[in-house]
């Protein structure tokens, strides 16, 4: 849980280029479905919502539901018209949002 | 009580055999509340097909983690892109997968996720274009293992 993002995106980028992310964040993401070894429900805890914005715009988001696999890995693409920062956040259903920052420069 | 005579005995003796074989035909078929979020999501509208290319393995070995691409034709402009995209799976305990949401300044409308699938079932994507329009595909995955409980 406490383990840091993983994100993988290039440094820099030319101009309007579309670039690709790759972001992992370590979660259990426990379904609600589940029985633990004396029959009783493990209570649901997922990440519900990751948002990315870049230099503040909103880029790409997406709500999660509990069919989300363990550790969940969502790669998706943004386009670069300036030099700025990537902003991921992860919310969790407990309220925890986990964050991380990337930065892009622009290719002279 | 009175004493039954033959007719209505078939009739009770039919009554019991739809009553077992109902559960296992319901399990061929949409076992979720896969309507409800598709009515909530189109309102009512029914998608077009295409744009939409889903990419999932036809057959999951596990289905604690079946990856899924999907990639929609959109030229993702400010004036014409893919708002939001919703993914259900029709065979799990709940529809719901995943909502993405892009922006002009996703400049593709693709990503990648993994996903959960309990049993073989079709996984359904809806895609909600800026102008209103809709689009769907779907696709079938076999799972050996499945990926809910367990």
């Amino acid at each position: 849980m406490a383990d840091k993002p993983r994100i993988k995106l290039p440094k820099e980028a030319a101009k309007g280029e579309v670039i690709q992310i790759k972001t992992l964040v370590s979660h259990v993401m426990e379904s609600g479905q589940r029985k633990d070894a004396q029959g009783k429900t493990v209570p649901r805890k997922i990440i519900n919502k990751f948002a990315c914005e870049f230099n503040g715009k909103p880029v790409f988001s997406c709500a999660l539901e509990p069919a989300i696999s363990a550790n969940p890995y969502i790669q998706f693409d943004a386009k670069v018209d300036e030099a700025g920062t990537f902003k991921f956040s992860w919310t969790d259903d407990d309220g925890t949002v986990i964050t991380a920052e990337e930065k892009v420069a622009l290719k002279a | 009580m009175k004493a039954i005579n033959r007719r209505q005995a078939f009739a009770l003796g039919g009554g019991f055999v739809m009553l077992t074989l109902m559960p296992m035909a319901a399990d061929a078929e949409v076992t979720n509340d896969a309507a409800k979020w598709i009515e909530k999501f189109t309102g009512g509208k029914t998608p077009a097909k295409g744009k939409i290319s889903l990419d999932l393995p036809e057959i999951a070995e596990n289905g604690n983690t079946v990856p899924l691409s999907i990639n929609i034709e959109s030229p993702m402009t400010a004036d014409s892109y893919v708002k939001d995209v919703m993914i259900l799976a029709d065979g799990n305990p709940n529809a719901g997968v995943a909502t993405l949401s892009f922006t002009p300044l996703s400049g593709k409308a693709e990503a990648s996720i993994r996903i959960r699938l309990a049993t073989t079932q079709n996984v359904v994507a809806i895609a909600k274009m800026s102008d209103g329009s809709l689009f769907t595909e779907q696709k079938t995955v076999k799972v050996t293992i499945g990926g809910c409980g367990g």
